[in-house]
């Protein structure tokens, strides 16, 4: 398409972002710096034990400890709520309490909470409740959970299976039939969390005379479905007010995590007072319910031998841990870009969600796509491998090619738009890959073990709520999963946007919606002002999550600036005595085509519509300027009743390739990076210095899954990650300089073709790093099939190939 | 408590007498009693660095070192770097850089690259990386907080000269 971008003014700008001033300051506003009038503290006692029953629990020292308003407990919280919001499969089967009732499914579960006038004496009284536990034997490997006669961690369930399916797209056995070579492995994907530096926390207050609960938390994305945390509160939907504070870092992990404003929620009413919760890091390692995928993979690649792949087979367990909050949508999400960017013609997909006495899962950067995007790019290395096909060139011949979009994958799901081979070739030149590998020549004859890995794959962006739902047979409808924004030109013809998510959680909301608005009005962004409202007098808001926030609310902004331009064009046409159609906006006025001296300010438009709503036209119905606007999602079908199709449910897809450069001391099993490059197609960008932030930002994290971080649970349930001493967070040592470019194909069904990329670093950087490794490991025959790769791993790694070589 | 200690500290400028317990952590003391809440507390064991000041000249982490120990100690936190509504230059160039992301680290971080540059005023990328490895960011993957500073060095160069 040789069409040719239109002129833009601020969309596509590095302007300095507005939020900035205050962080830089150290005054943003987190929720833990909230002082509220009376306010108490509280605190929570954790499970020691990872399966027991809870036999009893005294807590009179406790309560008798001066300072103490309140200690709850598990029976307690049967009293005072309904159980916490569950999307999982059959949520009475493992129902999922605020706190502990009949037993502890995993180390760290809470078992009572305190309420005292600072966190210091809350922490004293939980030291002081004493728990009778009988311990019950624990399962913490999957595997082992799936058997017959294990353990189980919800007796009603019957089964530690939560669910299995197994899905079939496409012709499978005729593709593997037909196949010259089939390539198979098992995988490994350890479980690691988003950890931000922020931990979750909520400030409530209670008014007993009004019956309004108002909470201030870092979490809860959705607005549309917080009558779900209302009934959990026991309180009417129309009685909760959630007012979002901006988050220091979430990366998913705070778009729900509506326990802790529910705690606080359920603490504030029973003690009178304002209650301030905020997790402790040890809280938000153990029980933050927000851990990442934990899956076990078996792989088939089908593939012809001039490089042709045709189909995959994948199996995976998937280890939820105690609870399943939001069933199996992180699988939802792997089949959006289950193939990858490939011309893959066939999918099987058997599913097995297991629970263990862990964490429970959530969201994390990716949402498990990031998992997929994984084992797809491995399996392909692994073809390449077999076939002695070069990874770049088998990756280049299976490209959904630029005039083949939109395009339909075998789940159902459609690709919008992409130039995969342009986003190749970009990333190639700018590693200089033929130079690289001339390089790694010279060092293997150095006796040096350098590896390249080149990947490609997909960042799919707006989800649609399906993907939570199409698992069930059941049909539910598709829910939009709106997002909405009010914006206000006051009588001063200034503009206000009012967003209404949970918007700022360390990405620019403010500043990207600042730049939408500047184009809309062709005012300078600086003058733009972004509030966040409350949920009581809001309107419905998904917010961040799933790469769609910037596509969303453009498209609310649109909606919202045309209702309230139609109307400033309506006066100004009448005071101008021009037909609306000649007029245009400006330079902060309203002027007339060809004519520009003939023109009246927003302020001269305001005013009148303001102030002098009755010498305006009839047409002009009230006065004012002020237009909400909630934009639903543009592209998504129903899955096909037999769920052979799943239908559109992530369309936006954005591309990236990545080629990581890596020395690997084959004696110490260490590594270090020479380069690191990363291409990404997020169609049209808003602000390039934004998204590079993001793209660098996921490619840390994406490293600290790779190679640092794990959550490690012992045999006995006992989380050994507990501290950052143990769950090793890359630092600026181990994260290499990002050389980053852009191709920008805009997506033909978005608001000025943006496409999502908050979470694009993370979904790529596994699989470059990992095929970097295992071809600077190439002389020993490596295969790099389990993350994280520790040191030890490497040296591991390289016995087994020494042993089998000697043994060959 | 009967475990309560009489303790003058200066903060940012500014004196300051309180009467703490022997067990509140300096962070706590800094947020909740003088009410400087740009100290933030990421990990509470000494590990992420987000809680740092800068206490008579050097960096510490606040929230491993008690109030008590703070006493006749002059401090400086985030709240200090900038002088009458003017960011400092180290502040102005995170901005520029966009160092910044979520903010959580921010105040640690700028007060880490505060001591840095006072001792090498011109120091190359590596050491730059080394000089922050103790404070952790989960946002920016490091690389334009680099530049930053990179970039503040520059400007504090120009400034002093």
């Amino acid at each position: 398409m040789a069409t040719m971008a239109p002129a833009r003014k601020w969309i596509g700008q590095n302007i300095p972002r507005l939020e900035d001033p205050r962080l830089l300051v150290g005054r943003p506003g987190y929720v833990t710096d909230l002082v509220l009038p009376g306010m108490v503290h509280a605190a929570i006692l954790r499970s020691p034990v990872a399966h027991a029953r809870i036999v009893a629990i005294d807590a009179s020292k406790a309560r008798s400890l001066p300072g103490v308003l309140a200690v709850v407990t598990g029976q307690e919280v049967k009293e005072l709520t309904n159980p916490m919001p569950d999307f999982g499969p059959d949520p009475s089967k493992h129902t999922w309490w605020l706190l502990a009732t009949d037993k502890v499914r995993y180390a760290g579960e809470p078992v009572a909470a305190v309420v005292a006038t600072d966190r210091y004496v809350a922490e004293d009284a939980c030291a002081l409740i004493d728990v009778t536990y009988e311990p019950l034997p624990v399962v913490v490997d999957p595997e082992e959970a799936m058997k017959p006669g294990s353990p189980l961690v919800h007796e009603a369930l019957g089964s530690n299976v939560a669910y299995s399916r197994t899905f079939v797209f496409g012709d499978v056995e005729r593709d593997f039939a037909e196949a010259d070579v089939v390539v198979r492995d098992h995988l490994r994907w350890n479980r690691s969390g988003a950890q931000p530096l922020e931990t979750v926390g909520a400030v409530a207050r209670y008014d007993p005379a009004t019956g309004m609960m108002t909470i201030y938390c870092n979490s809860v994305t959705f607005t549309f479905l917080l009558f779900l945390v209302a009934n959990t509160l026991r309180i009417p939907s129309n009685k909760l007010d959630v007012i979002p504070c901006p988050a220091g870092g979430s990366f998913g992990s705070k778009f729900w995590a509506v326990r802790v404003p529910i705690l606080a929620g359920m603490l504030a009413k029973l003690v009178g007072r304002p209650v301030k919760f905020v997790e402790d890091r040890l809280d938000n390692l153990a029980t933050s319910d927000h851990h990442g995928s934990d899956r076990i993979y078996d792989v088939e690649l089908a593939a012809m031998r001039d490089g042709t792949l045709r189909s995959l087979r994948i199996k995976v367990i998937d280890d939820y841990g105690a609870y399943i909050q939001f069933g199996v949508g992180t699988h939802g999400n792997s089949l959006a870009q289950v193939v990858g960017p490939y011309k893959i013609q066939s999918v099987q997909y058997e599913l097995y969600a297991v629970l263990t006495n862990k964490c429970q899962q959530g969201a994390y950067r990716g949402f498990g796509s990031e998992v997929t995007n994984w084992v797809v790019e491995r399996m392909v290395d692994l073809a390449a491998r077999e076939l002695g096909i070069d990874p770049v060139e088998i990756r280049r011949k299976n490209f959904i090619q630029p005039h083949e979009f939109p395009y339909f994958i075998p789940t159902g799901n459609m690709y919008d738009s992409g130039n995969y081979p342009g986003v190749l070739e970009k990333a190639l030149q700018l590693a200089d890959y033929q130079g690289l590998r001339e390089m790694q020549r010279r060092a293997r004859e150095d006796g040096r073990y350098v590896g390249i890995g080149v990947i490609s794959a997909q960042e799919r962006s707006v989800f649609s709520a399906t993907e939570f739902w199409f698992w069930f047979d059941q049909p539910t409808g598709i829910t939009s999963s709106p997002e909405s924004v009010t914006l206000k030109m006051d009588a001063m013809g200034n503009i206000t946007a009012t967003l209404y998510s949970q918007a700022f959680w360390g990405q620019s909301p403010e500043t990207m919606v600042a730049q939408v608005v500047a184009e809309e009005f062709d005012i300078d962004p600086s003058q733009v002002s972004v509030i966040y409202g409350g949920s009581a007098s809001g309107l419905p808001a998904t917010g961040p999550g799933g790469s769609r926030f910037t596509i969303m609310v453009a498209g609310a902004i649109q909606g919202a600036a045309r209702r309230i331009k139609d109307k400033m064009l309506k006066i100004a046409s009448q005071r101008l005595e021009v037909a609306p159609e000649d007029l245009e906006f400006a330079e902060g006025a309203i002027r007339v085509r060809g004519t520009p001296e003939k023109r009246m300010t927003f302020q001269e438009v305001a005013t009148l519509a303001y102030l002098f709503k009755l010498d305006l036209p009839p047409e002009i119905e009230e006065s004012g300027l002020e237009a909400n606007y909630t934009f639903d999602h543009p592209y998504t079908t129903m899955p096909s009743p037999d769920r052979k199709n799943l239908g559109v449910f992530y369309p936006f897809v954005g591309h990236a390739c990545h080629i990581a450069v890596i020395e690997v001391d084959v004696e110490t099993g260490q590594h270090r990076f020479l380069k690191y490059v990363a291409v990404h197609d997020a169609g049209t960008v808003v602000n390039p210095r934004s998204l590079n932030g993001q793209i660098i930002g996921g490619v840390a994290q994406g490293l600290g899954t790779t190679m640092y971080e794990q959550f490690v649970y012992n045999s006995e349930g006992q989380l050994l990650t507990g501290s950052y001493m143990d769950y090793l967070i890359p630092t600026a040592m181990e994260v290499p300089r990002v050389e980053i470019g852009h191709q920008e194909t805009p997506s033909p069904f978005t608001p000025y073709g943006i496409k999502g990329a908050g979470e694009g670093g993370r979904m790529m950087t596994p699989a470059a790093v990992c095929a970097a490794i295992e071809d600077a490991l190439a002389p020993f025959g490596v295969r790099v099939n389990e993350v994280p790769v520790t040191p030890e791993k490497i040296l591991h790694w390289i016995d087994e190939a020494r042993a089998r070589q000697v043994a060959s | 408590m009967a475990d309560r200690h009489a303790i003058n500290v200066t903060v940012n400028g500014v004196r300051y007498e309180a009467t703490v317990e022997s067990r509140l952590l300096l962070a706590d003391f800094l947020r909740d009693q003088l009410g400087l809440v740009g100290t933030h507390l990421g990990c509470e064991h000494g590990v992420c660095g987000a809680c740092t000041v800068i206490l008579d000249g050097r960096t510490v982490r606040s929230c491993l070192v008690f109030a008590v120990q703070a006493d006749g100690a002059d401090i400086m936190t985030v709240e200090g770097l900038s002088r009458d509504g003017q960011l400092h230059p180290l502040q102005e160039a995170f901005r520029d850089k966009q160092g910044v992301q979520c903010g959580f680290c921010t105040p640690g971080m700028l007060l880490c690259a505060y001591e840095f540059l006072q001792e090498h005023p011109q120091p190359s990328e590596e050491a730059i990386r080394e000089a922050i490895a103790g404070n952790l960011c989960r946002c920016t993957g490091y690389q334009f907080i680099v530049e930053a500073i990179q970039e503040a060095a520059a400007r504090m160069a120009v400034a002093s000269r």
